[in-house]
């Protein structure tokens, strides 16, 4: 089959860091994906923002901190990172509360990045 | 038109009866569906092990009957499975484990099939847990 072109991939994270595998797993994908030179984004927004929170303490139930993954996209050359500013605001966050550089879009920014994909890889 | 499913979703759940429903649903109208990813919670859909009462469906023998019909590829994410018990007889081997259980029809891969499928389908649609 004849490699088509590259594509346009959004990961989506919309649930809370540790409650499943879920989030974890996502970020697995992402991680996967940087290695097929495709044009990937990644998009937190709903309770996925949660997994963006400094401070996190998830030795305590035995889980590493998804931070500490999240942290190394940079290094993967994943750069195009985005945060629902509404999902934020409506669980009481701040910009400040948020541990890794990222993009904090409005929600008609975020219509635009969903329209403009090929896929959409939710988590 | 290409299609690939990801499905997120145990056999227990509805989307998992979705995602059969839907694949039946594009070979009925003669797309191509390139791929099936079980990623996550889906990954147990590669049990042999699976034993469901006799008068319920039995999902796993489903999607092996499906696939060999219409020749699709079903690819079980081996790091997932591996993390809920889902090995072949190589990982069983390598881990020193005393017993494998992937269903015939499935293979374990890894998630550049996710990102495969991805690229070479027009659609990938999700079937979420």
């Amino acid at each position: 089959m004849n490699k088509p072109k590259t594509k346009k991939l959004l990961f989506l994270f919309r649930h809370a860091p540790y409650g499943s595998a879920l989030a974890k797993e996502g970020i697995d994908a992402v991680l996967a994906a940087s290695a097929y030179d495709q044009d990937l984004s990644v998009l937190f927004m709903d309770d996925g923002v949660f997994q963006l929170l400094k401070h996190q303490k998830p030795d305590d139930i035995e889980e590493k901190n998804i931070i500490n993954i999240l942290s190394a996209f940079t290094l993967y050359d994943i750069q195009s990172l985005f945060v629902c500013q509404e999902s934020l605001a409506e669980r009481g966050l701040r910009n400040t509360d948020i541990a890794i550089g990222i993009n904090i879009v409005a929600h008609n920014t975020v219509s635009q990045l969903l329209s403009q994909q090929d896929h959409i890889l939710s988590f | 038109m290409i299609f690939s499913l990801a499905i997120y979703a145990t056999p227990s759940v509805q989307s998992s009866d979705s995602a059969y429903r839907f694949a039946n649903a594009l070979v009925a109208h003669n797309h191509t569906l390139y791929r099936i990813f079980f990623y996550h919670d889906g990954v147990y859909h590669g049990s042999q092990l699976n034993t469901p009462a006799q008068d319920e469906v039995d999902h796993t023998v489903r999607w092996q009957q499906f696939a060999k019909q219409h020749n699709v590829d079903m690819v079980i994410c081996i790091a997932s499975g591996l993390r809920r018990g889902i090995l072949n007889s190589k990982e069983a081997t390598r881990y020193e484990k005393s017993a494998h259980n992937l269903a015939e029809g499935f293979e374990l891969s890894g998630l550049g099939q996710l990102v495969d499928a991805a690229v070479y389908s027009d659609r990938l649609v999700t079937f979420g847990h």
